[in-house]
């Protein structure tokens, strides 16, 4: 290792602690809001990394915030990176400069036992001791200055979300990483040993001594003795001898007694106690806080449910309602873009991609953009709050009984946004088998990508009727589908739990975070994150991917074809100049130059080699009533769902050229335009509704399939998810194009 | 007198207990362990989720939610 040569990076200062301590909002407070959200190489951990605002710019500071940790003997993946970063096992991240713990007041015992097992590592410490408001609250008092003399580090009292306390943790930073840093390297727990634990601690230390190593060896030796899995998760680390000498050691502790797993938790929380003890004052004997009151209502048997149901309600009915002047409004910006743009490029092909390709296709994912924010937003919300652990709790009954965890339930909420999102929350999910399952049922929950789909089948095909007086028939069609992905994912995971993944049902232990107040910076952070990472989809990506399309949709042009149509309107335009303007002849002669225009563009489209996908598919899409120009908005959307819209809008305005001058009809007035071969519309409910029923089941995303990929480790779980998913969406949208018949509809 | 052994589970809720042993796989009785629930430890049982499961305790200070399947392998005595 290079640790000898002075560093050539800035200083690096981990942020670490339990979940819900607050953790997020300090690193937001602390970096402000160009931080970088990226992955850990090989996994779709989050790595959040930031520099240090309030420091000058020469001389720069990164903060990295670890994902929440309860200890150093990792249940899940999230908490194998924390430990991973901190035991300086992964070579992509430096040594830790200093460490920030972030301490949960309200939860000292807990916190301090996280605490001890860290402060053993050697880095240099600040402790952020967080809820400060929550602490009191409860009746405690927490003496900062007594925990800061008894722990012999710093120990800075926040309450992160109103902002208290951060240029005190900023300066007690800077003070920290001043050289020579002080490291803290005792093992804390070290007189609760007896004296033959930490001989074998000591002596194995002695072997794993290095020159420049960054964790303390005795806080190593102490870990890969008592932890199963510290020696297990990395084997290559350790030289055999090591393993040897530590296999030895076990065994003559069970041997004499000694229950080497469990060996330092009882010693960690009986310091943990006493210090406890020693630094925190009962003010008031608090019965009940507001938030054990108001939890008595959420989670009641009745009232808890009433509640789920309303908030779930609230949440859809919003997205939809509110997200619709924002998206009209960009709705008329982009037309208007297209339009002045259009005036200032020459007639052609670049006139036809700018406006058509570029402007048209990203705009009309943009436009979705308000309702992603929504989603993203109340998702906030309901974590920031701590009701999404309330939901778990809830549901987690309902959950199991699919083989499912109630945790489960968080990434399906967050695939109604997007699938990857989605994905990466099953991280939490300690069982690796459960995790699997979560990941392989999350994409048939409708995405806010689908949306744009139903979105526009619905306007252009579902008549707007009343049904039953309170509802109309294009809202319940959208809550169908709604559901119908749900109620998929529940039965695929039922199959799957009971048959490819049997095990055990997974152990559940999850806390209750108390409610709080949500954070308006943390929230907006969490939806301007998922926006932008939305928009440089948009941007990138699906903007790429239209351009392509219209490359495909508009090339190779028959050479022959231009001249061939021109030979057949001159005769009839010489006949128009011949008869009266307004005559009936008249228009009988432009109804015939219109059609040969569609004639005209129709074998354009045939020909390009979209038309020539579409063809290629058509035969396997013909039985779900579906034509080629639908089969070419399906193998766009395999990239991605939303390109469907801007796909129909290519394929029907390079249909519709000729009326495009008039006015530029909205795209669901153009698919109800479209006829069939035999006159017969195109697009009636009927066909809507199939359509509709494969977007639901279809695992039409290549980010997806990157993502789950990543998360697996192999293209066998990605490809199989593909491949039943695409089996569902034929077999559902053959089901109902038939029963549809066979209904008479 | 030897006290009684009861399941967590069986408690009503509002009930203090404390906990006495784990016949619980390894792995999750290091988890509860590394929670703050150890032999010794007291634990109130606060409710039960809206279907019965769940269970949900307040163990030192927080309140932490774990499934009927683990809470019966976690034998307590009244407190």
């Amino acid at each position: 290792m290079a640790d000898t040569s002075p560093p050539t990076h800035p200083p690096l200062v981990i942020l670490t602690g339990n979940p819900n301590c607050g953790k997020t909002t300090l690193f937001n407070a602390l970096t402000g809001l160009r931080a970088k959200v990226g992955n850990y190489t090989g996994v779709t951990v989050e790595k959040k990394e930031g520099r240090l605002l309030g420091v000058p710019k020469n001389e720069p500071i990164t903060v990295l915030d670890l994902p929440g940790t309860y200890s150093l003997s990792p249940q899940s993946l999230d908490e194998r990176i924390a430990r991973d970063v901190l035991f300086h096992r992964l070579p992509e991240i430096a040594a830790p400069d200093l460490v920030v713990l972030v301490m949960d007041a309200s939860s000292l015992e807990r916190s301090l036992y996280y605490c001890g097992q860290v402060m053993e590592l050697g880095y240099p410490l600040v402790v952020a001791l967080n809820m400060m408001d929550v602490a009191t609250d409860m009746g405690q008092q927490v003496d900062p200055e007594a925990l800061a003399k008894r722990l012999g580090v710093p120990v800075v009292p926040m309450v992160a979300s109103h902002s208290d306390g951060v240029t005190q943790l900023r300066s007690a930073i800077l003070r920290q990483l001043k050289p020579p840093p002080r490291p803290v390297a005792e093992v804390g727990i070290w007189q609760e040993l007896s004296p033959d634990v930490q001989r074998e601690v000591h002596s194995l230390a002695g072997f794993l001594a290095a020159p420049n190593r960054a964790v303390s060896a005795t806080a190593e030796a102490l870990l890969i003795l008592t932890d199963e899995k510290a020696l297990a998760d990395n084997v290559t680390l350790y030289p055999d001898t090591i393993r040897q000498r530590v296999a030895n050691v076990r065994q003559c502790w069970e041997t004499a007694g000694v229950d080497w797993r469990l060996l330092t938790i009882e010693a960690r929380y009986r310091r943990a106690s006493a210090i406890r003890d020693e630094v925190v004052r009962e003010t008031a004997a608090v019965e009940q806080t507001w938030s054990d009151r108001l939890d008595r209502v959420v989670t009641h048997k009745f009232w808890g449910f009433i509640i789920f149901v309303a908030i779930m309600a609230l949440m859809f009915e919003s997205i939809f309602r509110f997200a619709r002047l924002p998206m009209d409004l960009l709705t008329a910006g982009v037309d208007w873009l297209g339009l002045a743009v259009g005036r200032l490029l020459p007639p052609g092909d670049l006139h036809s991609l700018i406006t058509d390709g570029v402007i048209a296709g990203a705009g009309a994912v943009v436009v979705f953009l308000p309702q992603i924010c929504l989603l993203f937003l109340f998702i906030g919300l309901l974590e920031d709050t701590g009701y999404m652990a309330r939901a778990a709790f809830i549901m987690d009954r309902f959950m199991s009984k699919v083989g499912l965890h109630g945790k489960s339930f968080i990434p399906m909420l967050s695939s109604f946004a997007c699938a990857i999102p989605g994905i990466m929350a099953t991280r939490t999910i300690e069982s690796a088998r459960d995790r699997l399952v979560t990941i392989l049922i999350v994409p048939l929950l409708s995405c806010s990508a689908r949306l744009p789909v139903y979105t526009l089948l619905i306007a252009a095909c579902i008549p707007n009727v009343p049904v039953l007086g309170l509802f109309e028939l294009p809202g319940l069609t959208m809550v169908a589908m709604y559901f119908l992905g749900i109620l998929a994912a529940l039965i695929m995971a039922w199959i799957f739990k009971s048959t490819l993944l049997k095990g055990e049902p997974p152990m559940l232990i999850m806390e209750l975070p108390p409610y709080k107040r949500p954070s308006a910076n943390t929230v907006f952070r969490h939806v301007w994150d998922r926006a932008m990472m939305f928009l440089r989809r948009a941007g990138t990506v699906i903007l790429g991917i239209n351009i392509l399309l219209w490359f495909f949709a508009t090339y190779p042009r028959g050479a022959d074809l231009g001249p061939r149509y021109e030979a057949l309107r001159q005769p009839l335009r010489q006949a128009r100049q011949t008869v009266e303007a307004k005559s009936t002849r008249a228009g009988e002669i432009e109804a015939q130059l219109a059609a040969l225009d569609r004639r005209e563009n129709s074998e354009k489209l045939q020909n390009s080699f979209a038309g020539r996908a579409g063809r290629l598919i058509e035969p396997l899409i013909a039985p779900l009533g579906m034509d080629w120009k639908i089969g070419i908005g399906l193998i766009s959307s395999f990239a991605a769902r939303e390109v469907f819209v801007s796909t129909m809008s290519i394929v029907y305005q390079v249909d519709n050229n000729s009326d495009s001058q008039e006015h530029t009809a909205s795209l669901a007035e153009s698919l109800r335009a479209q006829r069939r071969p035999d006159g017969t519309p195109m697009y009636t409910p009927l066909m809507a509704v199939a359509l509709m029923v494969f977007y639901v089941f279809a695992l039409q995303c290549v980010s997806t399939v990157a993502v789950v990929r990543r998360e697996t480790n192999s293209w066998k779980w990605p490809l199989f998810q593909w491949a039943y998913m695409g089996a569902l969406a034929w077999g559902g949208a053959y089901v109902v194009w038939r029963a549809g018949h066979w209904l008479g509809y | 007198m030897t006290e009684q052994l009861l399941s967590l589970v069986s408690l009503t809720a509002g009930t203090a207990a404390i906990i006495r042993e784990f016949n619980l796989s390894l792995d999750n009785q290091r988890r509860l362990m590394e929670l703050g629930v150890l032999a010794g430890t007291r634990v109130e049982l606060v409710r039960f989720a809206p279907l019965g499961d769940p269970i949900e305790i307040r163990v030192r200070g927080y309140n932490l939610t774990l499934r009927r399947q683990e809470a019966e392998r976690v034998m307590v005595s009244l407190a």
